[in-house]
């Protein structure tokens, strides 16, 4: 179990520079395809670094503001201070920030990018619907996020492929109304009439900047799948009692309520996908399946009943 | 070629320390957990010790003539308290859980302290205190089973030998209460 910890941590920090190497290339792309040499490269990558970094300090923030949640009070909700106080003494985690979310649906989130600098948010749905100890299953699955440091993985996906979308956005449309055709002509020419290969080169980038956000999504779901997963299963090790979890899991998939504050950039964060689904989703084929941020409720459960 | 075989020799010698330093910290940092780990248990003995005035004072209010049941209470309280050494604590501890579920299970007889807000919060308090000291004891022995894999285990063994890292022992639920529940009508 620690030593899937510790290869999962490796794991995110590789996701991490991937990502950050990602964003990179279709800086560059971007910046080769509107013009300006390499001044407009190095400006879109000092971006693309300022943007990561950034988003490594501030994107739990963002996360739980546009979730709309708030600070939860002990005097409010005691029983929510008292169970995750709990998990964090059986796992040796310090205790989170905690804030809760007006939302009649049931469902929560982990966010923060250390086990020192993390978040639990939970609709206050989750505490009509669930008793104590389904609760603490589902913070015990969350609290699995922040210590496998899915957390820094997932939040910082947020940011980036909002980055990534905004990017290829921007520079297709630049090249659309041809803005950036004129100068990269210019360029060319410059460099005597370009020759095949920088007209294959700026193809490549335009097909590059084209895919992009495509491609930022399917890593972002992929990382999330797999997490869920484990963190399911490094649950259950914290409560010693995979019941709990499986009913929370159960009522989770019997509630068809959908929550409102969310939106697809954040759809990964959650315990149980936000958006709702419909019957025919699940007879779809795999190629759906892969822009699902979750594995189905029902694969998940029959897991957990495994241990 | 001498040249190469005295650095070879050297980097194998500095990766060796490597090891064993990195392998000697990791044996004190475990070992300080366990430490933290059993405080951490004691922590939250004390924190229950210290709910149980208030609760039987709030249960006085209503329910004053169940004397018996307020007085089981107080009394496995302080024999927990005053408990000297891991036996009789135990013992201790299962009749206050015992005492306690009794007080509890009374606020059915009587709906005004079922009501009553202060009520609910220390029941909510003590058994979010019950978890926690379950949750103590099952990172303690989760720590105490990493620290004594590691003494037992290949090389580390070698080094916990050198420097007298000793096996810990575990913590053992009591027999009692390992056993089948007993009903009864």
């Amino acid at each position: 179990m620690y030593d899937q910890v510790a290869s999962n941590k490796r794991r995110s920090w590789l996701l991490v520079v991937g990502f950050a190497l990602f964003v990179g290339v279709v800086a560059v792309a971007f910046a080769y395809l509107i013009g300006g040499g390499p001044f407009g490269i190095a400006i879109a990558l000092i971006v693309a670094i300022a943007t990561s970094w950034g988003a490594y300090w501030k994107s739990d923030t963002v996360a739980l503001r546009i979730s709309r949640a708030r600070e939860a009070t002990v005097e409010e909700f005691p029983r929510y201070h008292n169970i995750v106080e709990g998990l964090c003494i059986a796992s040796g985690l310090p205790k989170p920030r905690l804030y809760v979310i007006d939302d009649p649906a049931p469902n929560a989130f982990a966010t923060g990018r250390n086990p020192r600098n993390a978040a639990v948010a939970v609709t206050t749905g989750l505490f009509e619907k669930m008793n104590r100890i389904e609760l603490e299953g589902v913070l015990a699955h969350e609290l699995s996020h922040v210590k496998n440091y899915d957390i820094l993985v997932s939040t910082l996906a947020v940011t980036m492929v909002g980055m990534i979308a905004l990017l290829a956005d921007l520079g297709v449309r630049m090249l659309w109304w041809g803005g950036g055709r004129n100068s990269h002509r210019d360029y060319d020419n410059r460099n005597g009439g370009g020759g095949g290969p920088q007209a294959i080169l700026a193809i490549a980038g335009f097909a590059l900047l084209l895919l992009s956000p495509l491609i930022a999504v399917l890593m972002q779901r992929a990382v999330s799948r797999r997490r869920e997963t484990l963190a399911d299963v490094s649950g259950v090790e914290m409560t010693r009692y995979p019941p709990g979890l499986i009913s929370a899991l159960e009522k989770l998939r019997d509630d068809s309520t959908v929550v409102h504050a969310t939106s697809h950039a954040t759809a990964h964060l959650w315990i149980e996908q936000p958006s709702a689904q419909t019957e025919e989703e699940g007879k779809l084929s795999r190629f759906n399946r892969m822009f699902d941020t979750h594995p189905p409720l029902d694969e998940r459960i029959a897991l957990l009943r495994e241990l | 070629m001498a040249v190469i075989v005295v650095i070879i020799l050297v980097v194998v010698v500095v990766l060796l320390a490597i090891y064993a330093i990195a392998s000697y910290n990791g044996l004190v940092g475990l070992r300080n957990r366990i430490e933290n780990a059993w405080a951490q248990i004691d922590v939250q003995l004390k924190r229950r010790y210290d709910l149980i005035p208030n609760l039987v004072e709030t249960v006085k209010g209503y329910a004053a003539h169940e004397r018996e049941t307020l007085d089981a209470v107080i009394t496995a309280r302080n024999a927990g308290m005053n408990a000297q050494g891991p036996h009789d604590q135990a013992a201790a501890e299962n009749m206050l859980t015992g005492a306690l579920k009794s007080l509890f299970a009374l606020s059915e007889a009587y709906p005004d302290l079922k009501a009553n807000q202060n009520f609910a919060q220390l029941q909510e308090e003590l058994t979010g205190t019950e978890g926690r000291i379950a949750y103590a004891r099952q990172f303690y022995n989760d720590t105490v089973y990493r620290y004594n894999t590691k003494i037992q285990s290949f090389p580390s063994n070698v080094l916990a030998g050198m420097f007298h890292f000793s096996e810990r022992e575990y913590f053992q639920a009591d027999d009692d209460s390992r056993g089948p529940v007993q009903v009864q009508f």
